[in-house]
């Protein structure tokens, strides 16, 4: 029961930063979800983690033992790959008793634990067979499978749910809460890039970016505060809205959507924080996420440019005035590309930001006004 | 539509074995003739056309005042079967190395060590025929079984190393890293996991190593005097004033006859696709 603490941690690869001075401290029974965009060095850092990349700074000390220096297969890890890796030449069941067996478990005794853990991802029938004959959902459940059958104390996963298709997302995700469920002295880290996905599973969140830890908290916390722009864009899918907006003593003007009152912008009981908040007139971002913008006959106009329709809801992307904005709708609609429509933001959760990206103020004018 | 493709296909492909086998039927022929047949024009069916005779293939296995070929046949299949384990064994190890390490020494990099092995085989043999005369000459091995061992290991292992760092190159890495993971040195990570998913790559590199060892004529014949003789010479020294084209079919037959059933062995395991289902 010994937790995971990584003290500055850098890698420069080829003069490109892809680690910079990550310090974090990680508890056995956490689920950690590193959440960031492709390249933010989420992979990188579970890399460093298993010992697969060579750091250039910085200490791993897991309890009193430091993993500076300690090769990979003598790290207590366990790693499941984006890719779906498993052992061609082995059956499904050795497969998944091989790490045991390495461990130095008997044959009679590693085969029957693998045989309980491949009855726990469903693949008892297949058991015998080899993994180029399963699909690929299945072949991510061995590689499951054989990462939680050696019971490591350090759970690595890299976006391993990216390459399978929705649906078997969706269900291999449901599984896997449950597989992981439970297990108190384990650290799992999950690197993903769906926010969904990470407040669904995760109970400690972490977004990366550009190689750096940006923010650290609860997931829903996380959500509802983003620490900067680059936060807020990372937590928030469809994109978030980020205009610019002046503020001066009695009235906001943001960029295309116009001029608003305080008490529309913030909400009459919050106008009194607004001060507390050291908002002082000026030049700010705001932050509206797409679901916070809606379809109005006396909003504003803008052109239609791409219209998503996926399942049950549709992502606009609007052209209003040379400013790109996202709308988000909870059903299916049928904007055509090129048409124009109104919009307005309903301002039910505004997110202001300094001159710098950094958050300044969260308003809910819709909460004040019930 | 389909069944003239498919008659079009089989007929290419009937033309082209008739071709191919042709030779083989024109020695099997005449390794049963006498000199009388062999003169008598292209005939082809025993009894009706030619009177069949066991003399060319007696005389190859010393009857009727020939040479026995058995010896040399031997020697080469200790030569060329030993050079090429050990090639394929070295050559393995220095391949996987080679693919999967970081070497420096000075400006030498490992693409430096792959070509310096390739290197070997782009120099004409003759340009090594000296010094490797001079160099057994030294050892004392010269005209003997070790002796020729060693000269093929020196030229089959580049092939063994050129063909298994091109396979090890396709294996993805994350098969190693997951080993590791897994808990298996580097040493464990070759041996249970990455050799038992290389069968096709052995398979070829095996095969390259034993044509071109057993096809071998150049070094056969300057490295070795009466002791030792090869296949390869053996079959030239056949020739005498008279050619006995009898007796030198039926060593040409024989000759090709491994590789042949080499061939037909080898053909189910490279059309099982090793990898398969690695990595997706």
């Amino acid at each position: 029961m010994s937790a995971l603490t990584l003290q500055n941690l850098n890698l420069t690869v080829d003069d490109e930063i892809w680690l910079d001075d990550i310090s974090l401290h990680l508890e056995p029974g956490g689920l950690y979800t590193l959440l960031g965009r492709t390249g933010a060095g989420k992979t990188s850092l579970i890399r460093a983690i298993a010992g697969l990349e060579d750091l250039n700074g910085g200490r791993i000390w897991h309890g009193d033992t430091c993993w500076n220096g300690l090769a990979p297969w003598r790290r207590p890890v366990a790693m499941v790959y984006q890719q779906f890796i498993n052992y061609p030449h082995l059956s499904v069941l050795d497969n998944v008793a091989f790490p045991l067996r390495r461990a130095g478990v008997g044959a009679e005794e590693a085969r029957e634990r693998a045989r309980g853990m491949i009855d726990k991802v469903g693949l008892s029938p297949m058991a015998g067979r080899r993994p180029g004959e399963l699909s690929g959902g299945q072949q991510q459940r061995v590689a499951i499978a054989r990462a939680l059958t050696k019971d490591a104390p350090v759970l690595l996963l890299d976006e391993p749910l990216v390459n399978l298709d929705y649906k078997l997302r969706e269900q291999l995700r449901e599984d896997l809460v449950e597989l992981l469920a439970g297990r108190r002295s384990t650290i799992v880290i999950y690197a993903s890039t769906e926010p969904s996905e990470a407040l669904q599973m995760s109970s400690r969140l972490l977004l990366m970016e550009e190689g750096r830890v940006v923010q650290e908290g609860l997931p829903r916390a996380v959500f509802d505060a983003p620490a900067s722009i680059g936060a807020a864009r990372i937590v928030n899918d469809p994109p978030i809205n980020i205009l610019s907006m002046t503020l001066d003593s009695d009235a906001a003007e943001v960029e295309s959507l116009g001029y608003f009152p305080l008490d529309a912008l913030f909400g009459r009981e919050r106008l009194a924080d607004i001060g507390e908040a050291g908002l002082a007139p000026g030049q700010y971002y705001i932050g509206l996420r797409a679901s916070d913008l809606q379809l109005a006959p006396e909003g504003r106009p803008a052109e239609v440019t791409l219209t998503e329709v996926s399942g049950s809801e549709t992502i606009t992307h609007l052209d209003m005035a040379g400013c790109h904005l996202v709308l988000h709708e909870r059903a299916v609609v049928n904007h055509r590309v090129g048409s124009q429509i109104h919009v307005r933001p309903r301002l039910s959760t505004v997110f202001i930001f300094d001159r710098n990206g950094a958050l300044a103020h969260v308003a809910h004018p819709a909460r004040g006004m019930d | 539509m389909k069944t003239l493709y498919l008659a079009i296909k089989y007929l290419a492909i009937l033309v082209w074995s008739c071709f191919v086998v042709f030779p083989f039927l024109w020695a099997l022929t005449t390794s049963f003739k006498t000199a009388n047949g062999v003169t008598g024009g292209a005939t082809w069916i025993p009894w009706l056309q030619y009177e069949p005779s066991m003399h060319g293939w007696k005389t190859l296995f010393g009857g009727a005042g020939g040479t026995d070929i058995t010896g040399p046949y031997l020697n080469s299949i200790i030569v060329t079967g030993s050079a090429s384990l050990i090639s394929i064994v070295l050559g393995t190890l220095a391949a996987y190395g080679l693919s999967r390490f970081t070497f420096k020494a000075g400006f030498v990099r490992n693409g430096d060590i792959t070509f310096f092995f390739i290197s070997q085989r782009i120099m004409p043999p003759i340009v090594l025929a000296i010094p490797f005369f001079l160099l057994l000459r030294q050892l004392g091995l010269l005209d003997t079984l070790a002796g020729l061992v060693l000269v093929y290991i020196a030229l089959l292992l580049p092939i063994a190393v050129w063909v298994m760092v091109d396979f090890f190159n396709n294996v993805p890495r994350q098969l190693d890293e997951m080993a590791w993971l897994d808990g298996c040195t580097p040493m464990t990570t070759f041996y249970r996991v990455i050799l038992p998913n290389s069968v096709p790559g052995l398979i070829v590199a095996g095969m390259f190593c034993l044509i071109f060892g057993w096809n071998d004529f150049f070094f056969a014949f300057t490295l070795t005097f009466t002791n030792t003789q090869l296949l390869p010479v053996a079959i030239v020294a056949l020739n005498s004033s008279v050619t006995p084209w009898w007796s030198l079919s039926a060593s040409a037959l024989i000759s090709v006859a491994p590789l042949i059933l080499l061939a037909f062995v080898v053909e189910r395991f490279l059309s099982r696709g090793g990898l398969a289902g690695a990595v997706r």
